[in-house]
């Protein structure tokens, strides 16, 4: 996509702070270095240090397989009700096909979790906000339901909730209710507790393996070396949005 | 000139029935915002792709009318007018409801209407929408200061500063209005700087339009003369201001045909096969501008029928332009991948277009606020002294030759 010089400074810039934190951290001796590991351990609190991603390989992500979209249904209790036009979607397969060479490809999409998210620009009360980390949420206690971060989102990642949740379907891993504006939450819940988002455990369960989870601020991270080894794109780059989600092969 | 005397009106059998009439629709207007609150939104027509529907098409002309509404009572404050200084009044509290009216419909379109005051107590600085709040309370506030300054003598020495801050204050009203559109980069219909000044020279003609109806029945309905040289100057005026709305229309689709990434919308809008580009062509274009302005510049806009007419026409269009702003905007698919095609998605990214048919009750709670700024109106000119007992030329207009 348009404006890869762009992209490519934010990415030094952000592996460079990354190295820069990291070198610190050896200054101290006798300290353990850097997490290896690709999620945050439940006592530390949120923090700037870190910025969940997503990497998405095109090439790996199958045609016709939806384990991703029926794992995070399922986390989250996603339930069809009146129909497709109004039922909540907070992740979908989308089949691209490249008109200049005819090639095809298959991806799965969320909220980007954008590092300037117009969604949480344009929410009058704030309910969309961007936690430290660089996940994206909705506050529902304070949503009024007034969608404009539906019209500002360039990528329709959120669902209005249009029908009342029967309460056998309510969920505990993200307060869901009638009237209020929801979307992708990078699975907080698990991220928080130092697991992996649903839809990248199946997608890996599947034997597929196309997403990798992880910090993009740590460059010892999978996500990051990939990311530092191949090429890839942010969808909508030139909306100069700064995704967390990467893919690989567009 | 003679000094103008201002009156409240003596509603009779008429202004009941009125108050009863809109006050049904109010009620009906109620009615259909429960029961949409109550399932939830999927009674409605609007869904996951068409988040804003009927209703804010109602409510978006409402608040845009209602910033227009008050130029008339402007040109005779804050530029000197004197054959407008009568009209300012009403065209103060016509503004005030109509601000009112769009509100209200805002208000009970939310997810969560209960949460009035979560809106009034968090705000998110960055946010257009959290601006605006600020706007139109204020608005409403400058208003009626203003209004009090014409209507009481001891604060008089005031009435130019109001009527200039008022002025000024609904003009960035108007742009913020606007720019709720201007700011959603991601879609290719309003990502445009040019969305706020186009919704100014709008808001004066739909305003003027509303004015000019409004008053036309008031002094009809209660007998009182209206000078034929005040209505040829608003109606001249009103024709004005629809030639530079569509004067915008036009630069706002050119300035996009010139820019090859928004050649797709606009073909969608100008010759696709959407009922939008029919609500453009018939409704926005001929019917809301090219009639009116061959009604009002020829012949026919010598008479009154024919002005008001004219007026209806320029309304009708007004929201024919709020359909194609706001529910066309939406029904364009937002651009994912540049240069390619979606084959198929599992949330209608490959479809043309987003179709979108309102439902019933939406329109009930569009017509509810219409009659929410009406009833306000009505009940204003009743219980104040708003309307001059004579608009007669030679009362109004010291240089009227009668
Ligand atoms: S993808 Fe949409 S909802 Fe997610 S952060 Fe970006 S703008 Fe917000
Ligand atoms: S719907 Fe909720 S989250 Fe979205 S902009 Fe409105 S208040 Fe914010």
């Amino acid at each position: 996509m348009s404006d890869p010089k762009k992209e490519t400074m934010d990415q030094g810039r952000r592996r460079f702070l990354g190295a820069g934190a990291a070198a610190a951290a050896t200054i101290a001796p006798g300290v353990t270095l850097m997490q290896v590991a690709s999620a945050k351990p439940d006592d530390q609190p949120v923090s700037d240090k870190n910025r969940w991603g997503l990497l998405i390989d095109t090439t790996k992500c199958a045609s016709g397989c939806d384990a991703c979209v029926q794992a995070c249904n399922e986390e989250f209790n996603l339930q069809p009700q009146h129909g497709p036009r109004t039922d909540p979607h907070w992740i979908r397969k989308v089949e691209v096909r490249d008109t200049a060479t005819g090639r095809t490809f298959s991806l799965p999409m969320m909220c980007q979790h954008c590092e300037n998210p117009p969604c949480a620009d344009v929410c009058p009360t704030g309910a969309s906000f961007r936690r430290d980390d660089g996940i994206v949420l909705v506050d529902r206690h304070i949503c009024i339901g007034c969608r404009y971060c539906m019209m500002a989102c360039p990528y329709k990642a959120r669902s209005f909730v249009h029908e009342e949740i029967p309460e056998e379907d309510k969920n505990v891993n993200a307060p869901r209710g009638k009237g209020c504006v929801e979307a992708c939450t990078l699975c907080v819940h698990r991220v928080d507790k130092g697991r992996q988002p649903a839809c990248v455990e199946a997608c890996n369960g599947d034997g597929h393996k196309a997403m990798i989870f992880g910090d993009l601020k740590d460059p010892g991270s999978e996500i990051s070396r990939e990311l530092k080894k191949y090429p890839s794109t942010q969808i909508r780059a030139d909306l100069r949005l700064n995704p967390g989600v990467f893919y690989k092969g567009i | 000139m003679k000094k103008v005397r201002y009156t409240s009106i003596d509603g009779r059998g008429g202004f009941y029935a009125l108050l009863g009439v809109l006050g049904l629709f109010i009620l009906a207007g109620l009615g259909a915002a429960y029961y949409m609150e109550h399932n939830g939104h999927w009674v409605t027509g609007m869904d996951n792709q068409t988040v804003w529907g009927l209703p804010h098409v109602f409510a978006v002309f409402l608040i845009v009318a209602a910033s227009g509404a008050l130029n008339v009572a402007s040109i005779g404050t804050v530029f000197g007018k004197a054959p407008y200084k009568p009209l300012a009044r009403l065209s103060a509290v016509l503004a005030v409801a109509l601000l009112v009216g769009g509100l209200v419909v805002l208000l009970l379109d939310l997810g969560r209407p209960d949460r009035l005051i979560v809106a009034m107590t968090y705000y998110n600085f960055k946010s257009i929408f959290a601006w605006n709040i600020i706007l139109y309370t204020g608005f409403m506030g400058f208003v009626a200061i203003y209004l009090w300054t014409m209507m009481d003598r001891t604060v008089r020495k005031y009435y130019k500063l109001a009527g200039f801050t008022a002025f000024i204050w609904r003009l960035i009203l108007t742009t913020g209005t606007g720019s709720i559109f201007g700011f959603l980069v991601g879609r290719q219909g309003y990502d445009a700087a040019i969305m706020a000044p186009m919704f100014v020279v709008m808001s004066f003609s739909f305003g003027l339009a509303i004015f000019l109806l409004v008053l036309m029945a008031a002094y009809d309905w209660t007998g009182r003369p209206l000078g034929e040289a005040l209505l040829m100057r608003l109606k001249n005026l009103l024709g004005v201001f629809v030639a530079g709305a569509l004067y915008f229309v036009i630069v706002f689709h050119l300035t996009n045909l010139y820019a090859t990434e928004h050649h797709d919308w606009e073909k969608f809008i100008l010759m696709g096969e959407s009922v939008h580009t029919k609500v453009f062509w018939l409704g926005q274009v001929l019917l809301g501008s090219l009639v009116p302005l061959g009604i009002l510049y020829s012949k026919a806009g010598r008479s009154r029928a024919w002005i008001a007419v004219a007026s209806a026409l320029v309304i009708l269009g007004g929201f024919a332009t709020m359909w194609v702003t706001i529910i066309g905007g939406q029904s364009f698919p937002l651009v994912l991948f540049p240069g390619m095609e979606v084959v198929s998605s599992g949330y209608f990214d490959d479809v043309a277009y987003h179709t979108y048919s309102p439902s019933f009750p939406e329109l009930v709670l569009g017509l509810g606020g219409v009659a929410v700024a009406l009833i306000a109106v009505v009940v204003a000119v009743k219980v104040l002294n708003l309307l001059p007992s004579s608009l007669a030329d030679a009362d109004v207009d010291p240089h009227h030759k009668g």
